[in-house]
């Protein structure tokens, strides 16, 4: 109990040490972003994002190209996504060239950012509450639960993060949890359908087509 | 001996229900044995829930669907909201009941709590009176009270009309439509329209979760399914499941 209040207490001191110094040097990586608690890089990360999206009307209208921008240049540094990518492709992402693994995460990516672009005109008086953190502060991968408040049922929306190895790295994002279902698992099978039919590149060429295909009704 | 035919047609609903789902089950179970090797242990009934799925999908491109949008289309949001709060707190009877009988404690005060104070205070269920105080909906039903009490959910089984489901829950649906108000409701008129328009508001809740996994989908009916079991299991565990892997 006493340990979990310091912990919160020491998140919201990151917290507030991290949005000054971001303030004071904005643009500028914070030199101590190896010393951000995960569950405070998380709360940091997703109401800057929320703040981000609630301001630019293009993008809650579903602009896909700045949607993509604010994907690129605030949510991608904190995440893991070659390893997303390869865990939803399973056994069969060791026998992929390099090429490949490139061309399978561009394309896994622009699944996942223009389908989720059509949601954030539902964003609007959203705030985000990080629930308390009960891993331990050595652990290398960390569940961060949080749950979005709104109008109506909260949002149930939970982060797995592990420890980049080397000082200064910090944490990276790894699967995503939205009300209960993980992101990368409900891929899983899905790719193994077209990668057993198909083999890798039919699996590409089947991203490929529905990105075309979602691309042209927006 | 002859006060059967005068019983309410309630105990004959059931049974044709309960029969009616038995045949689903049978189908599946004959489905089951054509299913090829290799596919989702959770899923031996693949290719007649592939069936049932497309059948669900013309449905409701054909009929839920249309009806949903018009629905919202024509609807001012606050009316919408006043339906679905409405349906909402007609269902917290049935996630109290479901939280006592999981001696979830939290659970079973605030849903009583929501109960009491949206049907006294939110002009009988119309306003959500308690989410706005901070009270949230533990959403509880039969199926998941036997998950508490350790009963696997068995396979995946997508049911004509009502969709995903698994052999443990579609099996206690007669147990879940006791819980419902709305079997209570005497004159078929009143209590059929009340269904649709629980139905149809429910459905335009997920217009936009439709278009979403339309677009994320590489195959609609794995995806649905992974997500949905996925889903059952973290409701059992009231969003807690216990931690596994990736």
């Amino acid at each position: 109990m006493n340990l979990s209040l310091q912990r919160r207490g020491f998140g919201r001191f990151a917290l507030a040490s991290v949005l000054l110094v971001g303030a004071v040097m904005t643009g500028m990586k914070p030199a101590h972003a190896a010393d951000e608690a995960p569950d405070a890089l998380v709360k940091r990360l997703s109401t800057d994002v929320l703040e981000t999206i609630k301001a630019d009307t293009s993008i809650k209208s579903g602009d896909v190209q700045k949607i993509m921008v604010l994907v690129d240049s605030k949510i991608m540094p904190n995440v893991n996504f070659q390893r997303m990518t390869a865990s939803a492709v399973g056994p069969a992402w060791r026998q992929a060239t390099p090429d490949q693994k490139t061309r399978l995460q561009n394309e896994f990516k622009t699944l996942l950012v223009r389908s989720y672009a059509g949601a954030l005109d539902q964003v609007s008086d959203q705030s985000v509450i990080v629930r308390p953190f009960r891993g331990s502060a050595d652990d290398k991968e960390v569940l961060i639960r949080t749950e979005v408040r709104g109008q109506g049922d909260p949002v149930q929306l939970d982060y797995r993060l592990e420890k980049t190895p080397g000082d200064g790295a910090g944490w990276k994002v790894y699967n995503i949890n939205v009300l209960g279902v993980w992101l990368v698992d409900t891929y899983r099978s899905q790719f193994a359908e077209e990668i057993n039919s198909k083999g890798i590149e039919g699996l590409i060429a089947a991203l490929v087509a529905r990105n075309k295909t979602n691309g042209a009704r927006r | 001996m002859n006060a059967r035919s005068f019983l309410p047609s309630a105990s004959t609903r059931l049974a044709v229900h309960a029969r009616r789902l038995g045949a689903v089950v049978v189908l599946a179970l004959l489905a089951g044995c054509a299913t090829a090797p290799g596919g989702n242990p959770k899923d031996p009934f693949e290719s007649f829930n592939r069936s049932v799925f497309r059948f669900n999908d013309g449905v409701d491109t054909a009929v839920l669907r249309p009806a949903a949008t018009a629905y919202r289309r024509v609807l001012p949001s606050p009316v919408r909201t006043g339906v679905g709060n409405f349906f909402g707190n007609l269902g917290d009877v049935w996630n109290f009941a479901n939280s006592v009988l999981q001696l979830r404690l939290q659970a079973s005060a605030e849903n009583l709590m929501r109960l009491n104070v949206n049907t006294l205070f939110g002009l009988g269920g119309l306003l959500d009176i308690a989410t706005e105080a901070g009270i949230d909906r533990h959403n509880e039903d039969f199926g998941q009270t036997l998950g508490r009490w350790g009963v696997p959910p068995g396979p995946y089984l997508v049911i004509p009309l009502l969709g995903p489901s698994t052999v443990r829950d579609a099996s206690v649906l007669p147990i879940d439509r006791i819980g419902d108000p709305l079997t209570y409701v005497d004159g078929g008129l009143v209590a059929g329209s009340l269904a649709v328009l629980r139905v149809v508001d429910t459905r335009s809740n997920f217009l936009r979760a439709g278009q979403l996994l339309d677009d994320a989908a590489l195959d609609k009916y794995t995806f649905t399914r992974d997500a949905y079991l996925q889903r059952r299991a973290s409701d059992v565990y009231d969003g807690n499941p216990p931690e596994n892997g990736e």
